[in-house]
């Protein structure tokens, strides 16, 4: 059933929704169009010359063998750190939602790494981990593991995904929390009194009925994984080693802070929103379908 | 500070309002953007002052912009707003894309034809005036801090290995052999580097008086070429390589990452910057002693190229041009840096190069280099004035040398890794450096 409210007239409804409307004008229309706009041009670093180039700019990043693999390397970063973050946070909720002793304080220690800055938080991870100065860098390497991230790109990467994984465990056990907690206790009383053991409980009751919140985060999860992870991939491996932990989004910070390529770096920001906006869809059309609300 | 800034702005309304333009004499503001973080940041501005007290006219404004790169990319994004500095400093490897500034920047030559100040450029270090300067020798920007690489070894390790602690091996031959000695001695290291594309390409082109590039390194003209893929190159990047494999060399990250490691003890021998100086002499536990870089033998060695910063000269934006007496201020300010006492009282306080012959002059008449901690501070100096400067050695000029250091990196990083061997390194460090060279060639066409 749903309710609908009609206003009278049409300069209120405009007005009320005025300042949402200003927010994605000025905030995403116009820095997009300004990327878009970019795309087609190449400059010079100090903006005296400049010429309109078409499509060469996307031409040259589609013939850049470089560029696949760093899409490659978005692709495994993103669904790792998605998929972990997710089965972690999940892990965590269904446990701290049980009556245990203490369950508040685990509840807020679990929430604490949200507060914590990417930055700040892959510094912490190099001061664990740096083959030289971190405690378990040189664990692992007293103990025969040959661990240095630094030219080793697997290692590198699972580093960074753990680390941008580690981050957003919180954001997501938060939200699972509340989930798990307006699942009405009936029905899983119900499934229990029909004999259902808790794991057959969780699968079949809690988890279907979880699956909008889950949903919500997924499409959280990838858009985090894509954009926000920038400051800590710079911080712990600065996209290296080579290319190993390069993503869409570290590159397109490379080719235009670093490199000052703006044309090609613009080009880039403009593959990315696609690729996003495509994702979106992707999942509001074929998975939403199978989220019950 | 606030409030201090809210008084004097107060004070200059009041004497502007008060007609008396003689006795309240205006001193121009000259703005400055700096990259050196503590403790050399506060040395610069310790210069800058002493300028700003040596006269009345003027008065230069030091700020901090961050690391070099995020100087110069402020500093772009400033000019395209139109406020850009009036001085900025920037690091060397952003030299050739200044140097296609068009009219961002005013050259140094030409800022003192239009105010008739004069700097001695012949007074300057060959090595050092020659990395700034245009093809035809007009200098383009004021060099300030700069420095070289040389090489840092642990005395300590040295002895410990049976190996003589007051004799370094000056070939990479002589290297190797103590290499192994100190792989058997202990579980240190042996090498490590620092800035490795600087030290293990671009200085070991230059003292091996190899080309890095066609056309003089890059100064020639837009249209050069990477010519890195070189049988000298090749063998030492094979041979990098190959230590790695065996324990040897050991590769110690991106940039200075790798710098932390010698004064930890962790490695004996360690190429880097001769500006690492200072951190060594407080942070190491252990003798230390300083040498030249090494070269392959059948070859003399030339004159090292320099690292480090100078000083450019920018408009304020596109259409906006320095102001008469900006530019008279920045030239007085260019003069004074020049001073002999000046560059070489940095040059001591510092660790950096002398940039002046007069200025190392009297760092010597100091007593400098006689007193026993600065043992082996001449050591970058004599490096860098070794041979005559030739085409290869005199510096590098390359448009989007940042991105292509970047590229040299990352090849670099995959064949340590074993990823690939180091001949196909060296053709994909080609490759693709290339073609960062024909974009920024097609971007500063007109």
């Amino acid at each position: 059933m749903r309710k609908k409210v009609i206003f009278k007239g049409v300069a209120l409804p405009y007005l009320l929704l005025l300042p949402q409307l200003l927010i994605t004008a000025v905030f995403f229309f116009w820095p997009a169009g300004q990327a878009i706009y970019g795309s087609f041009l190449r400059e010079d670093a100090f903006g005296l010359s400049r010429d309109f180039v078409g499509f060469a700019n996307f031409a040259e990043i589609f013939a850049d063998p470089n560029y696949l693999g760093v899409v490659w390397n978005t692709v495994v970063f993103s669904g790792s750190v998605a998929f972990s973050a997710l089965a972690v946070a999940l892990f965590l909720a269904v446990q701290a939602d049980k009556a245990i002793r203490g369950a508040d304080a685990y509840k807020t220690l679990l929430i604490w790494p949200y507060a914590v800055a990417p930055a700040i938080a892959a510094v912490l991870w190099l001061f664990m981990f740096h083959p030289q100065i971190g405690l378990f860098g040189r664990l692992l390497n007293g103990m025969g593991v040959p661990w240095d991230y630094k030219l080793n790109g697997n290692q590198a990467m699972l580093l960074v995904i753990v680390a941008a994984a580690w981050k957003q465990v919180s954001y997501n056990f938060i939200f699972f929390l509340a989930g798990l907690q307006s699942i009405p206790r009936s029905v899983l009383e119900a499934a229990a009194i029909d004999g259902a053991r808790p794991t057959r409980r969780f699968w079949t009751v809690v988890f279907p009925l979880l699956a909008p919140t889950g949903f919500f985060l997924l499409v959280v999860n990838i858009v985090y994984a894509f954009f926000d992870t920038f400051g800590t991939i710079h911080a712990l491996t600065q996209g290296g080693p080579g290319q190993a932990t390069t993503t869409l989004i570290y590159r397109v910070y490379l080719d235009g802070v670093q490199n000052l390529n703006f044309g090609s770096s613009a080009a880039q920001s403009v593959i990315l929103m696609a690729i996003v906006i495509a994702l979106t869809a992707i999942q509001f059309r074929f998975i939403e379908r199978k989220v019950h609300y | 500070m606030h409030r201090r800034t809210l008084m004097a702005s107060a004070a200059a309304l009041g004497l502007a309002g008060s007609f008396r333009p003689a006795l309240a004499q205006q001193r121009t503001e000259i703005q400055f953007w700096h990259g050196l973080s503590q403790p050399l940041g506060g040395m610069l501005e310790a210069v800058v002052k002493e300028f700003n007290d040596s006269q009345t006219r003027y008065t230069i404004v030091p700020s901090y912009r961050g690391s070099y790169p995020e100087t110069m990319v402020a500093a772009i994004a400033a000019f395209r707003a139109g406020q850009a500095p009036a001085v900025v400093q920037m690091f060397e490897v952003g030299t050739g894309t200044m140097m296609n500034a068009g009219r961002a920047i005013i050259p140094t030559y030409q800022l003192l034809a239009n105010t008739g100040v004069t700097i001695n450029w012949d007074d300057f270090l060959p090595g050092v005036r020659g990395y700034y300067a245009a093809a035809d020798g007009k200098q383009m920007s004021m060099p300030f801090n700069s420095s070289t690489a040389i090489t840092y070894y642990n005395k300590d390790a040295f002895r410990a290995a049976g190996l003589n602690p007051d004799q370094f091996p000056e070939t990479w031959g002589g290297i190797e052999e103590a290499m192994r000695k100190l792989k058997a001695a202990g579980p240190m290291a042996p090498l490590s580097v620092a800035w490795p594309t600087w030290t293990q390409m671009e200085q070991f082109s230059a003292i091996h008086d190899i080309p890095l590039a066609t056309l003089g390194n890059g100064f020639g003209g837009l249209n050069t070429e990477l010519s890195i893929n070189n049988e000298l190159m090749l063998r030492h990047l094979t041979n990098l390589t190959n230590w790695q494999k065996d324990g040897l060399f050991k590769y110690g990250g991106r940039n200075n990452a790798g710098e932390p490691a010698f004064p930890a003890g962790e490695c004996a021998i360690m190429q880097t910057s001769s500006g690492f100086r200072a951190r060594v002499q407080r942070e190491a536990r252990f003798g230390w002693g300083v040498a030249m870089l090494p070269f392959y033998e059948g070859r003399r060695p030339a004159n090292s190229i320099i690292g480090g910063a100078s000083f450019w000269v920018m408009n304020n934006g596109p259409n906006a041009p320095r102001s008469e007496a900006e530019q008279k201020g920045i030239a007085d300010f260019f003069a004074f840096l020049a001073k002999p006492d000046v560059a070489g009282k940095w040059h001591m306080d510092t660790g950096y190069l002398p940039i002046t012959k007069t200025g190392f002059e009297y760092a010597k008449s100091t007593g400098f280099y006689r007193k026993p901690e600065n043992v082996g501070a001449e050591v970058p100096i004599e490096q860098m004035l070794r041979g005559a400067t030739t085409e290869n050695t005199r510096g590098i000029r390359l448009g989007g040398f940042v991105q292509i250091r970047d590229i040299w990196q990352e090849e670099m990083e995959k064949s340590f890794q074993g990823q690939q061997t180091p001949q196909q390194a060296l053709v994909a460090m080609t490759t693709r450096g290339n073609q960062v060279l024909r974009n920024f060639e097609r971007a500063n066409r007109g």
